[in-house]
């Protein structure tokens, strides 16, 4: 078995359980503006007891890239130098947030409470910025930037649309018939965003433009698309009549999307330069990990899996009593 | 030093300064709380509830504070010194995924059940949350210390194609300076947090005289520190012997000497004139540095001379040991002297404890300089420079993320400390 190919796979997962999980967290708290004082309290016991162990997985992702794939890890971060730090600023200040809006008091209050949606907003658009940047390969010119802030900006649509839909399934009542306009929105917002990504990847990228528009295998391709869109119908479609499925489906195009992705990249780690197995650390460090991740990675999701369970259910009241 | 270099290395020490801080409280304060916990379910005595209610607060704000600061922590490694990851990034970079693997996901899921599943879960299991959210926090400064010990006294590694390799994991894991390391950072997080048990509690009796619970956590915090300071001190003290045989440049830089001597006086105080290689109005005990170090008066002790330029800058060693070892002796006074009043504490002692609040961080952040600065010029000590491993960033963009590391950390930091003062004092 490849181990290198493996460690790719297991990236890439933790990757996309990232994007799931502190897509919803995040989404929310760009939604915070968009409520009222007691909504907001709902929203936020909603995420909290989840957002901790949530952005863990943004540390799993990039241990990976350093751990398995050493050169890469130097060259991207070093590339996303500023993106990076604002995403960082971000998630520090919405992190911090959490805590400080309940315990803060008057002025204060209000400022955490603007600091929670502005670092939310700041971390995912920095998150599609970077995206953005990591898929032309760092490329400098003009419209290489011009794709990454529409990319940027169409992640945090995805984010508005997961969190718009996890409360959706999380909450009841009038909050809840927000949530199912607030996803509706994001679900158009999503559309145009993917619809700009995919014309725009083949553009800005020579090597993504090869990989699909290589008749007959675009045929074959086009399925990815064509799920996508059907999925986008079905969540508006059942947003409004159930509660877990509009979740789901968006999390389904996230998943398709990040197929997509995959797709393009595959095998470099960095476009054009590296591919994983240039990358690659030393064989002794990745049997290592790689026991590690086996015996752990079961036990971590069965206990996240127990967790969910536990605060399973809709939220009535802030539960931020603790 | 070129400035890319100066300003690689001030953002993260700045970062892990600032970090250290937060796991620094709560590894000690998550035993506390399993304390607190376990007394409440076999006491069912409301008093340890709202003790426990109270300080999981304290808890929960200063995780947060780790969490994103820690974050931050795992991009640095790789936009501040890809060079250390080209070179020992196959040792280095299993340890930290073990850590994220064991222990991240463990404490970030539980404190989610510890902080709001009280009503959810069984007692038990909630006591069993507090517990495994503890045993998190320690994990978690396992992996990180057989890290930091490695790169101090590396062990169990063998150079290929690849930069450096592990050999033996577990020679790499138990290098000469981990147990000592491990032990000195525990005690250190547990008598920082037993200060800060004891600091706001006696900030809420000065606003709040016959508050019985606060009584009770500042007995809990002085007890806990006249246990802890002592043992620290010998932990630091073996440590010290064990640097001394592993990092002799470093207890070099700490003591200021220049000239290998058998009978080495132990200087105090001096200015320390780096260019000449030479003390000025040093004030010195006579051979009390070697009977310290080498537990003999006569007993030889290398001066900073005969490694040439290899090694540490000696003035912020030297001065920054100085301020920890002060430290700890006035955490030492204060946890001893103060054991008579406890029961009914005059309103000094209470502000002594409150100015003591967050003396932990003092010593703390003291003893990571001296560690961590003595070990310059070396990133890992024999294998890599520091001025090997810096990126290739430039100093405009390390200018303008450090502008907003700076202000974004003075923020929080005040934030923080304000937040817990005024929890002591509201009602």
């Amino acid at each position: 078995m490849d181990l290198v190919l493996v460690f790719a796979a297991l990236m890439g997962l933790a990757m996309l359980t990232y994007v799931l999980l502190d897509g919803y967290d995040l989404g929310v708290g760009m939604l915070m503006p968009a409520a009222s004082r007691e909504e907001q309290e709902l929203m936020v016991a909603a995420i909290a007891p989840y957002w901790d162990a949530n952005e863990t997985w943004l540390v799993l992702g990039i241990g990976l890239l350093l751990v398995a794939f050493p050169a890469a890890h130097g060259v991207i971060l070093g590339a996303l130098y500023l993106p990076v730090a604002a995403m960082l600023v971000g998630l520090m200040l919405r992190g911090v947030a959490f805590e400080l809006r309940v315990k803060a008091q008057g002025w204060h209050r209000e400022l955490w409470n603007w600091l929670f949606w502005a670092g939310s907003t700041l971390a995912s658009f920095a998150q599609g910025l970077m995206l953005g940047r990591y898929v032309t390969g760092f490329d400098g010119s003009f419209g290489a930037w011009l794709f990454a802030i529409v990319v940027g900006a169409g992640l945090c649509g995805g984010y508005v649309l997961l969190g718009a839909t996890w409360l959706v399934l999380r909450t009841s009542g009038p909050l809840q018939a927000k949530a199912v306009g607030w996803a509706k929105w994001g679900l158009l917002w999503v559309a145009l965003g993917i619809a700009f990504v995919s014309a725009g990847t083949p553009l800005a990228s020579e090597t993504v433009r090869s990989r699909w528009f290589d008749f007959p295998r675009t045929a074959g391709l086009m399925v990815l698309p064509a799920a996508t869109f059907a999925i986008g119908v079905w969540v508006w479609r059942v947003l409004g009549k159930s509660d877990s499925k509009p979740f789901a489906g968006a999390a389904a195009i996230f998943v398709l999307a990040f197929i997509g992705l995959a797709y393009s990249l595959f095998p470099y780690v960095v476009m054009d330069r590296l591919t994983i197995w240039d990358a690659a650390a030393d064989r002794s460090a990745l049997v290592f990990l790689g026991a590690g991740v086996l015996i752990v990675l079961p036990f971590i999701a069965g206990y996240t899996v127990y967790a969910y369970r536990v605060f399973r259910g809709k939220v009535h009241r802030a539960m931020y009593d603790h | 030093m070129d400035e890319a270099l100066v300003l690689a290395r001030v953002q993260f020490g700045l970062n892990i300064g600032f970090h250290i801080l937060f796991p620094a409280i709560n590894i000690g304060l998550a035993w506390i709380l399993v304390w607190f916990r376990t007394r409440y379910e076999r006491t069912r005595d409301e008093a340890w509830l709202r003790t426990y209610k109270l300080w999981v607060k304290v808890f929960a704000l200063s995780f947060a504070m780790g969490v994103v600061s820690g974050v931050t922590m795992s991009f640095q490694f790789g936009t501040n010194w890809p060079g250390y990851m080209n070179k020992v990034g196959n040792i280095a970079g299993p340890l930290l995924a073990y850590e994220v693997l064991t222990a991240f996901f463990l404490e970030a899921t539980f404190l989610g059940v510890m902080l709001f599943g009280m009503e959810r879960v069984s007692g038990r299991m909630h006591v069993a949350s507090t517990i495994i959210v503890a045993l998190g926090t320690t994990l978690s400064a396992f992996w990180i210390l057989a890290l930091n010990s490695w790169m101090q006294t590396p062990a169990g590694h063998t150079p290929s194609a690849n930069g450096l390799v592990a050999a033996s994991w577990l020679a790499v894991i138990f290098n000469p300076s981990f147990p000592f390391r491990l032990a000195h950072m525990l005690l250190a997080s547990g008598v920082t947090a037993s200060f800060l048990v004891a600091g706001l509690s006696a900030w809420r009796l000065l606003a709040a005289p016959a508050d019985p619970a606060a009584r009770k956590t500042l007995v809990f915090g002085a007890r806990l520190a006249a246990v802890l300071v002592p043992l620290q001190i010998f932990a630091g003290d073996q440590h010290g012997l064990n640097t001394l045989e592993h990092q002799p440049a470093k207890i070099a830089a700490i003591e200021a000497l220049w000239r290998t001597e058998r009978g080495a006086p132990l200087v105090l105080l001096a200015l320390v004139d780096e260019a000449k290689k030479q003390n000025r109005f040093a004030l010195e005990i006579p051979k009390a540095a070697s009977l310290i170090l080498a537990h003999r008066l006569d007993g030889e002790i290398k001066g900073l001379r005969e490694f040439g330029n290899d090694h540490p800058p000696v003035m912020p060693v030297f001065t920054a040991f100085r301020v920890m070892v002060g430290t700890g002796v006035l955490m030492l006074v204060l946890a001893w002297g103060s054991q008579a009043w406890l029961r009914r504490p005059p309103r000094w002692l209470l502000w002594a404890f409150a100015a003591f609040t967050f003396s932990g961080w003092i010593a703390t952040l003291a003893g990571w300089m001296v560690t961590e600065i003595g070990r310059q010029p070396w990133l890992v000590t024999g294998v890599l420079r520091t001025a090997d491993a810096v990126g290739p960033a430039g100093g405009a963009k390390l200018g303008a993320s450090l502008t907003a590391y700076v202000l974004t950390y003075t923020a929080l930091l005040l934030a923080y400390m304000v937040t817990l003062t005024h929890m002591a004092r509201k009602p």
